[in-house]
């Protein structure tokens, strides 16, 4: 297919290696912000083909990773109210709350839906007057402008029986917070290609002042992985940090404009608590007060509660790039994708199954 | 999640001011898809869908730069 098979050429990819090896002289620990990266990475085997002095940690850019358990025991709430049907990308269904999955309340008959687009919930909503449909607002930049063009169609069709679930979460405070850790090692960033498309990069910029890290505007396949490894490995080599673009055939500086325009109407920035993670300042987002009656969690009256992974689940110090999971003692053992402890292994995307999925069992020796 | 997949628009289907819709072919594999976001996209373009959603319209002198890139180091090396 075009725009994809020449980017997992194998001649091309080489070439990349190539340079990176001549390039690479000190030791360096890089992030890729996005699951959908992280999953190239180990399926491709890009981290083996690079310098072992070149250390790749998974940031916490999944979705289905980050949404806390809270936000999984409130969607189990209102699937268990009158007339709802409750809808969701496929990825969330089998992420754990502090008591079963959406999947499970599907197997004993509760009406949960897989969408593959947020405006097919607005088409449920429209066809079924006597139900409540709910969906499941999750992702970050990138599904956003979706999900907020669901609430605008809904608003002007006027649909009262259509809402939304909205977990919505932000990459640049994420980096920052990770920056700000203690024990942060991670010295460059590939940021997101799609998160990027829509939001552009400017926001990165102060970021990579105040901190002094390279951060690099990346895609998904191979060849943009290796061409964005082998740009901020020779900003790192030569001590610059300044916002690059790998991504260049679809992310332009100031991003895509009418999404912006959209996201502004409909939605405005609140902390966010991160599963595993814990609450980031200003890092997610919640429907503005013009579009309040379509909030699930006002309509539906949810309590709050608070939830913890397992005791030895480390998934925290993974979406953070402390620990890689190959260093978790319950990895592939007592946790694996058929029974997950943590939300990275639950995901596909999530870096725990990745490993699993591509057999990362060895830890390298340092 | 934030998968984006790249296809060809083929066909407008709709647009009524506030939704915009055309068909996109992926490999053989066609779908409809929401335009609002790309409005300046044209029948031949090729664009990056997100859940439903045509997020942005490939750049395609763009998308040859990281080839040249390649193919001038590979002119170094000969030379
Ligand atoms: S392997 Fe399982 S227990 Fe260990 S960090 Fe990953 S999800 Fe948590």
């Amino acid at each position: 297919m075009k725009y994809l098979d020449e980017y997992r050429d194998r001649d091309t990819v080489l070439k990349l290696v190539d340079e990176i090896h001549k390039i690479t002289k000190q030791k360096w620990t890089i992030m890729e912000m996005c699951g959908g990266q992280t999953h190239s990475i180990i399926r491709y085997g890009i981290d083996e083909l690079i310098p072992d002095k070149i250390r790749l940690v998974h940031g916490p850019g999944c979705p289905v990773c980050v949404t806390p358990i809270e936000m999984i025991d409130k969607a189990l709430e209102i699937t268990a109210q009158p007339n709802v049907i409750f809808t969701s990308f496929g990825d969330m269904l089998r992420v754990p709350g502090s008591n079963g999955d959406l999947f499970s309340v599907k197997a004993k008959g509760g009406d949960v839906r897989i969408v593959y687009s947020p405006m097919d919930a607005v088409e449920l909503a429209k066809n079924n007057p006597e139900n409540d449909v709910v969906f499941f607002g999750v992702g970050f930049e990138t599904t956003a402008p979706a999900n907020a063009m669901s609430v605008v169609a809904a608003k002007s069709q006027e649909l009262k029986n259509f809402s939304v679930l909205i977990s919505h979460v932000l990459v640049p405070p994420a980096i920052e917070a990770i920056l700000q850790s203690e024990k942060n090692e991670v010295q460059g960033f590939l940021a997101a290609g799609h998160v990027c498309t829509i939001m552009g990069y400017e926001e990165y910029v102060p970021l990579c002042e105040t901190y002094k890290v390279p951060i690099v505007v990346t895609g998904f396949e191979p060849v943009d992985l290796l061409q964005g490894i082998l740009m901020t490995i020779k900003q790192l080599e030569s001590g610059q940090y300044k916002v690059d673009n790998q991504y260049t055939r679809s992310v332009s500086q100031q991003g895509n404009d009418p999404a912006q325009k959209v996201l502004q109407d409909v939605f405005r920035v609140v902390p966010r608590k991160w599963r595993g993670i814990g609450e980031i300042p200003m890092s997610g987002w919640t429907l503005t007060d013009k579009y309040t009656n379509f909030d699930a969690e006002k309509k539906f009256g949810v309590i709050h509660t608070t939830a913890d992974e397992p005791a030895d689940c480390i998934s925290g110090d993974i979406l953070m790039g402390h620990k890689r999971p190959n260093e978790c003692s319950a990895f592939g053992t007592r946790c694996t994708p058929e029974n997950p402890f943590g939300a990275t292994m639950v995901s596909a995307e999530g870096a725990c199954a990745a490993y699993y999925k591509y057999h990362r069992f060895q830890t390298e020796l340092a | 999640m934030c998968l984006g997949i790249p296809g060809e628009l083929t066909e407008m289907i709709l647009d009524d001011g506030l939704i915009k819709t055309g068909k996109m072919n992926f490999g053989g594999i066609v779908k409809e898809v929401n335009l609002s976001y790309t409005p300046e996209a044209k029948v031949g373009d090729y664009l990056i869908v997100h859940v439903g959603f045509a997020i942005s319209i490939i750049d395609e002198k763009e998308a040859m730069k990281v080839f040249d890139y390649l193919k001038e180091i590979d002119g170094l090396e000969l030379g």
